[in-house]
């Protein structure tokens, strides 16, 4: 076995495996979006989408698209049995009013203390866009972050202080790289979880803040977790 | 006896003035009243605050509006797509205002602005750069800022079906922004697919009542943004 990290695809299903039966489910533009691929047996999850449908389903078969049954990033969805449309007041009223559970989505930065940056880098140019992020990190019960550890050119993604605009303050509960599942708390980010192959060491190395190490016995990777 | 049809789109937007505020129903194409929005470039009315969660696709609908440079402020969540080319060159060149607002926000600054609330107290934004001379204030320990309601002169809507007092129901998510704005625009055009008779909605089914609606104009077949796009269409 040469297997080093987890895919893109493992890292939607770890965090699969942390979502309770029943809960009510936002999944950002992106890897999140890999999620509904891994529920768990036994387990429904709810999908609520932005733009006023709860219930969402998978998208359709090609050449069944409708231009008016869309989710947030704007690609055709389908809607399940037992799904709901609203208007954009009632769908922020479910995000504001924490009725969703979980909301899982990307970033370009996230500190220790659980800040998420994710709409801007705040370059000069940048024409600023913001879209949902910041009341789904306000008003969501729980936020989980999936991203690659690192940027592309290596950089970590996971630092003390956001250098981007935040989306939030202190808003993250957890973040699932490629590398680790890494918890956040009060005391900063705490190892839940190496990926197979990965080392505490090396995560700390990626890794552009203190990494603390997990309190209990390193669980199996992969092991179902309820 | 209270009939709200109008017979033509371009009627229908014909006394928008110079300088109005116009809420613009949509999210993307999916809702978008692109008939209205079209009959409002050929009427001219230049000035314009737009108020759409977005700033159009390709060079049709809101986004031709834009490029017409009929509108100085956009007031929006979300001024990019992956079509989108109007609005960002005409910001680059600071030939428009925008104010950014959080999408939620948005929503319930409408939603407030319809109900007669001038502005309430949102965790949205708190701790961010968007919070930036916004009055805050502390309840029951956590951090809130005061957002405004907003309100417009004409709201622009797409509907499914209306029947002619002016009662609405939508289709899937085309609703979207569409019922909120026609509660907070003083005068409200829908454009619908279909006008059908008083007494066929089911009054349980009714999503706008008409008490928000002062005129609908049938466009029975509307054009698909994304269509015109791919075929390269630029208005008018």
């Amino acid at each position: 076995m040469s297997m080093k990290g987890w895919s893109r695809e493992q890292m939607a299903e770890q965090v699969a495996l942390d979502i309770p039966d029943g809960s009510y489910v936002n999944l950002g533009i992106g890897i999140p979006e890999l999620v509904t691929k891994f529920v768990p047996e036994g387990r429904e999850f709810i999908y609520h989408t932005e733009n006023g449908l709860l219930g969402m389903g998978p998208a359709p078969t090609p050449g069944q698209e409708d231009p008016e049954l869309i989710n947030a990033g704007k690609k055709a969805v389908t809607a399940e049995p037992g799904a709901s449309y609203f208007h954009h007041g009632d769908s922020f009223t479910m995000i504001r009013g924490g009725h969703i559970d979980v909301c899982v989505l990307g970033t370009m930065q996230i500190s220790q203390h659980g800040d998420l940056a994710n709409w801007s880098t705040g370059a000069p140019d940048a024409i600023p866009a913001v879209g949902g992020a910041m009341d789904l990190v306000a008003g969501v019960k729980t936020i989980f972050v999936i991203s690659q550890h690192t940027t592309k050119t290596g950089i970590s993604k996971l630092v003390s202080t956001c250098s981007y605009p935040l989306t939030g303050k202190a808003v993250v509960s957890r973040i699932y790289t490629d590398l680790a599942i890494i918890d956040i708390k009060a005391e900063g980010f705490r190892l839940r979880e190496l990926a197979p192959g990965i080392s505490f060491d090396e995560v700390c190395a990626k890794t552009d803040a203190p990494l603390l190490p997990p309190l209990l016995l390193p669980p199996i990777a992969n092991e179902k977790r309820e | 006896m209270i009939d709200k049809r109008i017979k033509t789109v371009a009627a229908s937007v014909a006394d928008i003035p110079n300088g109005a505020t116009i809420m613009v129903g949509g999210f993307g194409e999916a809702g978008s009243p692109t008939e209205l929005i079209h009959a409002l470039i050929d009427q001219g009315a230049k000035d314009l605050t737009v108020i759409n969660n977005n700033t159009g696709n390709g060079e049709v609908g809101l986004a031709a509006l834009i490029g017409a440079g009929q509108v100085r402020k956009m007031i929006c969540s979300y001024p990019r797509s992956s079509h989108s080319k109007v609005f960002p060159e005409l910001y680059r060149a600071g030939k428009i205002e925008l104010e950014i607002v959080p999408q939620g926000t948005l929503a319930e600054r409408i939603r407030a602005g319809g109900a007669g609330i001038p502005a309430f107290y949102t965790a949205t934004t708190v701790g961010t750069p968007l919070a930036k001379g916004k009055e805050a204030r502390l309840i029951k320990g956590r951090d809130y800022v005061l957002e405004y309601g907003l309100t417009a002169d004409y709201a622009l809507i797409k509907c499914e079906k209306a029947d002619a007092k002016g009662n609405l129901i939508y289709n899937k998510t085309a609703r979207n922004f569409n019922p909120i704005m026609c509660t907070a625009a003083t005068v409200t055009i829908v454009q619908t697919r279909e006008i059908v008779e008083v007494g066929a909605l089911d009054p349980e089914h009714i999503v706008t009542p008409n008490i928000y609606v002062d005129r609908v104009v049938e466009v029975a077949q509307p054009v698909i943004e994304s269509q015109l796009i791919a075929k390269g269409v630029q208005y008018p």
